[in-house]
């Protein structure tokens, strides 16, 4: 039987903890907003980009890149694992590493974005290529710097191809781990930032003019292609950053309504037993007086 | 009279999008000028000066690297960094380029170099933008 004293000592702790979750959930929701409203920032740029891709392989004609190739026969692969760097973010990076797992051990390299990711590979002692981080507004030359890798590892023949996993963001309940073939690049999709899940998708419509090229259409791809992966790659970023806010943001509110239902329920245990004490020392003046009488 | 759709994006953030007569670019093959009904054209823009003629009136800007895609009616430009010269902090670019010339001096990866180097093309930009707009 646990004294009143105990009982008070554990609702101030818990209290003491809602106020901590609470806290770690306004945060959350603060950065999950820019994290949305950097995401819907990079959708202009997105669809010129696709615009201008689509428009270029168009009108140049059998142009091919080493980036656009598909090799036969090798199974290599690399992947790019875009976790979080902290916890606390409810069911995210548990489920994104069930994900992660599924890979052949044997025949996948991870880069990791987030330090979860990479805590996750050396336990299960895969094979970790490279290590990268991010911050909570993610950065272009942090994305550059992970595409520039990858990019590197498959035109060097290492990997025969570049998946990407990460969390895309559907809402603020519900985000999904999810793998997208980056290299080589095939059809060129939407890479639109749809923070409200129809995430990416869609085939380009094809344009009706032709265009000029200055100084020539292959030099003109070779220099976008690389781009348009860097600028996918820093939009897969912006996902991840805007599932993790969210998850961690409904991750606090669940924990702040537990921790206060708990007080509740303490609260009247308190009270319970408090009363209990007085009736049993009221009860025992009275045995006593009887007795005196 | 036609005018031309300018819109100038970066990854962060569109920049710019508004109606013009005429937008000068610095091109990769040195600088051209854009008037409504060009034929459809795509180019590469190196880092420079931007200037949009509006109404007798011209808009200075700050690029970076980037692609340009010129149809009869728009003109779309994608790039890492694009500031009006209004917003321009003339001190702030002169200190970046001060930082990005140190750092060329020392010894660095052919990555950094590129990183360095495009900082440095950056805050040039900026301050010509700056200071040319004074005159």
């Amino acid at each position: 039987m646990p004294s009143t004293r105990d009982i008070r000592r554990r609702i101030k702790s818990v209290k003491n903890t809602a106020q901590i979750t609470k806290a770690m959930q306004m945060v959350a929701s603060s950065k999950m907003r820019k994290a949305q409203l950097a995401a819907l920032a990079g959708r202009p740029y997105a669809t010129l980009m696709n615009d201008v891709l689509a428009a270029v392989s168009e009108g140049a004609g059998d142009f091919s890149h080493p980036l656009l190739e598909k090799r036969n026969g090798g199974n290599k692969r690399a992947v790019i694992l875009v976790s979080t760097d902290k916890g606390l973010c409810g069911a995210l990076n548990s489920n994104l590493l069930r994900e992660a797992g599924k890979f052949d051990k044997d025949t996948t390299f991870y880069i990791c974005a987030g330090k979860k990711g990479a805590q996750f590979i050396h336990r299960t002692k895969r094979n970790l290529a490279a290590e990268f981080s991010y911050k909570d507004n993610p950065q272009f030359a942090e994305a550059r710097a992970i595409s520039k890798f990858a990019q590197d590892l498959f035109l060097k023949g290492e990997v025969d191809r570049v998946d990407v996993l990460y969390t895309n963001f559907i809402n603020t309940l519900s985000q999904k781990p999810e793998a997208r073939q980056l290299l080589p690049i095939g059809k060129i999709h939407a890479v639109e930032a749809d923070v409200q899940g129809h995430g990416g998708g869609g085939e380009l419509k094809k344009p009706d003019v032709e265009y000029l090229f200055e100084p020539d259409a292959a030099g003109v791809l070779g220099n976008l292609l690389p781009h348009y992966l860097n600028f996918q790659v820093f939009q897969f970023l912006l996902e991840a950053k805007a599932s993790e806010h969210s998850s961690r943001m409904v991750a606090m509110k669940n924990a702040t309504d537990n921790a206060k239902q708990l007080v509740k329920d303490l609260t009247l245990e308190y009270n319970k037993l408090r009363q209990a004490n007085i009736t049993k020392e009221l009860l025992e003046i009275t045995t006593a007086q009887m007795a005196m009488g | 009279m036609a005018t031309l759709k300018l819109e100038i994006v970066t990854p962060e953030a569109k920049i710019y999008s508004e109606d013009v007569d005429m937008v000068t670019l610095p091109g990769v093959e040195g600088e051209m000028g854009i008037y409504p009904m060009h034929v459809p054209f795509m180019t590469q823009v190196k880092s420079g000066e931007l200037i949009a003629k509006k109404g007798g009136q011209d808009h200075f800007l700050a690029i970076g690297e980037g692609f340009v895609e010129i149809t009869g009616s728009r003109v779309a430009v994608m790039t890492d960094m694009a500031i009006k010269a209004d917003d321009i902090d003339e001190m702030k670019a002169e200190e970046a380029r001060k930082r990005a010339e140190a750092r060329l001096a020392e010894k660095l990866t052919d990555e950094e170099q590129a990183t360095v180097q495009a900082a440095l093309l950056h805050s040039l930009a900026q301050l010509h933008v700056k200071r040319r707009q004074r005159r």
